[in-house]
């Protein structure tokens, strides 16, 4: 028996940009809906003017990022210039069940394309608006993007060192937290939807989805007026726990040893029974005690190995050990292998090249990606004609009217 | 229809058997506040992840983790033991009237229980059940039974190599975060399981790798190495500008202000808003005297692909020492009146203290009768506009639902359950 696509017929339009808002709308094309990708080289997405890019060529069509976050999608390119593009919108908008935005507060409603104007002609929409920090209130209109979020979040003040300024996480790190809050609201919305004929709007603050992750943290300061600061690797109940450095260049091992039988087992891995007995690493609190000395000690070992090596011998004698994957690594992981996580697709510009796949695996639904994200314009007969329905004099009209790109 | 009540929250006819560990109790949680009937189970005398700190007043009791009041917001809880035979079957009698089961113990260890798939799919065949597991439900790593924590987890995935700085050992955030992507990307997969089921008729397994959920929050290293089999080295985005062939200019984005850091873009090219932050950041420098150099300067000519160290380090000069003379509350301000793209390095007492998040009612305060206090939690994560997530209740004590559910519902007498109580099993 074939497996039905999830939204098979559920319809959506895309007018977002860079992750927060194309993200949930890929998952819900990834899992069958027919969403249509809604884009404008006046207003380019910052991931296409981003790389990299196919062989260094800076240009929209050429970014090997913009079509990981739009797998499964349709692409539609208007030109904003020309006043009839306002048509197409609300061509789009009276077609679909599901609209996504992802702009500064207040820009939709310039067109006249906000929640509460499309609400009057399609009562039952669902109107999902994601940006930085929410559709309303005194910093509505801050303007940044994943890393600014990132820093308003608290995740700089808390990635690093103690005795220097803050690291940071490269790229858009908080970027990824809102969406799966995002799809999961979503999601939520249209099983209600289905159950009452009610739709609404889903107003995400990506700011708010960081700070929920941090929200241990936040209610130290809130019940005990604790600021938490950055303390690298420690961890408050375990030694030793860190990245030490392997053999290899820039090849780095994570160990974090939580209890007596772990620690047992990476004094024997070690081939060092002594650790087990010193005075200074026998317990717990010793070895918290003496950190530094058990870090120096540790990362002696571990220099002279590759890093994988480190790993399985520390696993397989009974302690928890993980290498620091980079790309390259991750690719060549094993695990992610078994999981079949990085898909080929190929891309009607830049070819085939690799896509990531679905964290979960479902037992009986089928799941993309589908096809690799659109170039701009790609589908505009798909979209005019199949979609939404217009016949080729139309459309000719239009594309004489110079409306789209 | 007609004649029933709309409900108030989104997922108000579902109920949910969570039996994870720290692995996954944002899961949950989330699917709590979206109003769904969430039964937390631990084992009696309580779960392990009530041993998380940080606590309340400093207190390390397993009533008092903020790591569980906050991320078991709006769960009920009860107290069992699945390793007996009455454990298991007091889960299938809940089983047979629950919408998910959310697990997170090392695989196979359901089937072991004899509460495994199969069996959940014959007493509910609409049952979801979700696993949240490091690696997924098999694999190497899972048959050589590799141990982890989240900070190995945040390494396997890929996320450390590029977090920290170049000339020391890679970092995770120091309150970690693995295993809440996990637990927030099952949610998403529950709901789609649970819209697969309106679709077919049944529920299914929906088995989410941690691990996997990583490798995203690197945003687009993999197209580096895809593309340039570049591996873009540690610390590289707050020196600067990565280029095509992977290499890099020292221009960093984090700056030093007066009484601490913020994150500030500048630049231009092809990025409109960057143009115009980069214009509105030499306008105000400009009113007070301190543009330099940068008066007058083209941001829409601003290639990244052809500027040279010497032009940025040029602008640095003026911009550092305009930076210097403002407090990060100063220069926030005046970047959201003026569009400019920078933003604070916020510690948890900015967070806590953001207008904007108290404008916007993210800030809810809770009873805890127990200790006598009202506590302020991060509420809502999302604000809807018909069913709001504005029903808060604190996370349960051990076995605060024991009577509810075990006699209340299930129809067991007093008797009983101390019977089972003595015995251990709840």
């Amino acid at each position: 028996m074939e497996k039905k696509w999830i939204f098979e017929g559920l319809k959506i339009a895309d007018f977002c940009t860079a992750a927060v808002g194309p993200l949930p709308l890929k998952y819900l094309a990834d899992h069958g809906a027919v969403v249509v990708k809604v884009e404008s080289s006046q207003r380019p997405d910052v991931v296409r003017t981003s790389g990299p890019f196919k062989d260094g060529i800076y240009e929209l069509d050429m970014s090997a990022w913009h079509p990981n976050y739009n797998t499964s999608k349709f692409g539609l390119a208007l030109n904003m210039n020309r006043p009839q593009a306002l048509d197409i919108a609300w061509k789009l908008i009276e077609w679909c069940d599901v609209l996504g935005e992802s702009f500064t507060p207040g820009t939709m409603k310039r067109w006249g394309l906000e929640y509460e104007s499309v609400v009057r002609v399609k009562p039952d929409i669902i109107y999902y608006s994601t940006c930085q920090q929410g559709q309303d209130g005194p910093h509505a209109q801050f303007r940044g993007y994943g890393p600014h979020a990132s820093a308003v979040a608290g995740v700089y003040h808390l990635t690093g060192w103690p005795d220097r300024e803050p690291a940071t996480i490269y790229g858009a790190y908080n970027d990824f937290i809102a969406p799966r809050f995002a799809t999961a609201a979503l999601v939520a919305a249209l099983d209600y939807r289905r159950r009452t004929g009610r739709g609404q709007h889903i107003d995400l603050s990506q700011y708010e989805c960081g700070a929920t992750f941090m929200a241990p943290v936040i209610m130290d300061y809130f019940a005990n007026g604790r600021i938490q600061s950055r303390r690298e690797n420690r961890a408050p109940d375990a030694a030793p726990h860190g990245a030490y450095p392997c053999a290899g260049p820039d090849e780095w091992v994570a160990v974090a040893v939580t209890d007596d039988p772990q620690w047992k087992a990476f004094c024997r891995a070690a081939d060092r029974p002594d650790w087990a007995e010193d005075d200074r690493y026998r317990t717990l609190l010793a070895r918290k005690e003496h950190e530094e000395e058990l870090n120096r000690e540790v990362a002696s070992w571990t220099r002279l190995y590759p890093a994988d090596r480190i790993m399985s011998e520390l696993q397989a004698a009974g302690a928890p050990a993980g290498v620091v994957r980079n790309y390259e690594g991750l690719f060549n992981d094993p695990q992610m292998a078994h999981r079949g996580h990085f898909v080929r697709l190929e891309h009607a510009v830049i070819g085939e090249h690799h896509y990531d796949g679905s964290p979960y695996k479902l037992s009986k639904s089928p799941q993309g990606p589908r096809w690799a994200g659109p170039a701009m314009g790609q589908h505009l007969e798909k979209v005019c004609l199949d979609l939404l329905g217009m016949t080729e004099d139309e459309l000719a009209e239009y594309v004489a009217a110079e409306v789209f790109e | 229809m007609a004649s029933e009540p709309m409900p108030h929250t989104l997922l108000s006819p579902y109920r949910i058997l969570d039996l994870t560990d720290e692995k996954g109790l944002l899961c949950g949680k989330i699917l709590a506040d979206m109003g769904a009937d969430v039964i937390k189970i631990e084992k009696p005398g309580g779960d392990p992840a009530r041993r998380i700190g940080p606590f309340y007043r400093d207190d390390p009791h397993p009533e008092k983790s903020l790591y569980w009041f906050a991320f078991n917001t709006n769960k009920r809880g009860i107290t069992l033991n699945l390793e007996t035979t009455d454990g298991q079957e007091l889960f299938k009698r809940l089983a047979v009237s629950a919408d998910f089961v959310i697990e997170s113990f090392p695989p196979g260890t359901m089937d072991r229980l004899s509460l495994g798939r199969r069996c959940l799919e014959k007493i509910n065949p609409g049952l979801i059940l979700v696993s949240i597991t490091p690696f997924g439900q098999s694999g190497p790593y899972v048959e050589q039974q590799y141990q982890v924590t989240d900070m190995i987890l945040w390494a396997l995935g890929g996320v450390m190599s590029i977090s920290g700085d170049p000339d020391r050992p890679p970092n995770q955030i120091s309150f970690p975060h693995a295993y809440l992507h996990g637990g927030a990307e099952a949610a998403q997969g529950a709901m789609m399981a649970l819209y697969a089921r309106s679709v077919m008729g049944r529920g299914q397994h929906v088995d989410v790798s941690i691990q996997q959920c990583l490798p995203m929050c690197t945003m687009n290293t993999m197209q580096y190495w895809d593309m340039y089999k570049v591996n873009l080295p540690c610390g590289v985005y707050k020196r600067g500008m990565v280029r095509a062939d992977g290499s890099s200019l020292y221009n960093p984005r984090l700056w030093p202000c007066k009484d601490g850091w913020v994150f500030l873009m500048v630049g231009g090219g092809a990025l409109r808003p960057l143009v115009l932050s980069s214009e509105a950041l030499v306008a105000w420098m400009s009113e007070r005297g301190a543009a330099g150099g940068l008066e007058g300067c083209d941001w829409e000519a601003f290639d990244s692909t052809t500027i040279t160290q010497e032009e940025i380090d040029r602008q640095r000069r003026v911009i550092e020492p305009f930076l210097m003379a403002h407090t990060m509350a100063e220069l926030y301000e005046e970047a959201i009146k003026r569009k400019i793209l920078l933003a604070p390095v916020n510690d948890p007492k900015g967070m806590a203290e953001s207008p904007q998040l108290a404008a916007r009612g993210f800030f809810v305060e809770i009873e805890h009768p127990e200790l006598g206090v009202r506590l302020k939690y991060c509420g809502p994560w999302v604000q809807l506009s018909r069913t709001p997530l504005s029903a808060w209740k604190r996370a349960p004590l051990i076995g605060e639902h024991n009577r509810e559910i075990y006699e209340q519902e299930l129809g067991l007498s007093r008797e009983q359950t101390i019977t089972l109580k003595q015995a251990g099993i709840i």
